[in-house]
């Protein structure tokens, strides 16, 4: 394949994959805000 | 259960997709090796998956609407999110062929337009939802906005046909396209099952997520009843 047309679909490539990464990350780290905010609101309500 | 489903769904759509970059790299017919043709195998599959999202987002906004139930609500809304994130590789992907078919960026043509408007459409439901706190209204109008947005994935799917603009007419041979040779269709459709199993394995971890903030604000009113 010609440098330039593989320029083109590298590009293609990493657009795909690195927005679908980003998104996948943000679900990690809202679970693990979530998974924090649980234990604390467990926590609150063992000790009343 | 739902753990080992996670992994089968991840495994299957990783072992698919190791399997296609590989099939469409070395084992297509020579036509096929030019960027044209390989942008359009990611292109296409995430249109599809992010349109399959947005039609089953209407299917539980439908029946948020007919029965009531929130788990409806929660559903689409976890559903429109992962195929608003399919949507944005489609977009992408679409600008840099664009870049090298055309020798621009983006186009005002009748497919772009209406799939950037689908897009802000569904980006404005997630931003709704943020926007308003109380379920039961929350949840009607974004079943609502639902609908409206799914009217336009089908202007999307159609404007190709009713429209001859800067956007190519259809090329694969379920919509009477034949623009691309035999054999050069499959890596379209294989690539589509392992972006579909990706999704779902994203929608089942955003909707254990649902569970967990559900649980959550049972044990906030809980704690505020004592």
């Amino acid at each position: 394949m010609d440098p330039k047309e593989f320029q083109y679909v590298f590009a293609g490539l990493v657009a795909a994959w690195l927005i679908l990464v980003i998104y996948a990350v943000s679900l990690g780290l809202r679970e693990r805000r979530l998974r924090k905010e649980l234990d604390r609101v467990r926590k609150m309500v063992e000790k009343r | 259960m739902r753990e080992k489903i996670l992994y089968g769904l991840g495994l299957v759509g990783m072992g698919l997709l190791a399997w296609n970059l590989y099939k469409i790299a070395f084992d297509l017919p020579h036509q096929a090796n030019v960027a044209a043709y390989q942008i359009v195998y990611f292109h296409v599959p995430a249109a599809i998956t992010a349109f399959t999202g947005f039609f089953v987002a209407l299917v539980a906004s439908g029946l948020y609407l007919a029965t009531g139930a929130l788990k409806y609500d929660a559903f689409a809304a976890g559903v429109t999110e992962v195929a608003v994130a399919f949507a944005s590789v489609n977009l992408a992907t679409g600008m840099i062929w664009a870049r090298y078919a055309w020798g621009i960026w983006w186009a005002w043509d009748a497919r772009l337009t209406s799939m950037l408007a689908c897009w802000l459409i569904y980006a404005g439901y997630l931003i709704l939802r943020r926007a308003i706190d109380e379920p039961t209204q929350r949840a009607r109008l974004s079943a609502f906005l639902s609908i409206f947005g799914c009217v336009d994935v089908g202007f999307v799917y159609k404007s190709i046909e009713w429209f001859r603009t800067q956007h190519p007419a259809p090329v694969l041979s379920i919509r009477q396209g034949g623009g691309m040779g035999p054999g050069m269709e499959s890596p379209i459709y294989w690539n589509w099952l392992a972006m579909l199993c990706i999704a779902s394995l994203l929608v089942i971890v955003r909707m254990r997520q649902e569970d967990v903030s559900r649980e959550i604000d049972s044990l906030r009113r809980m704690a505020h009843s004592y």
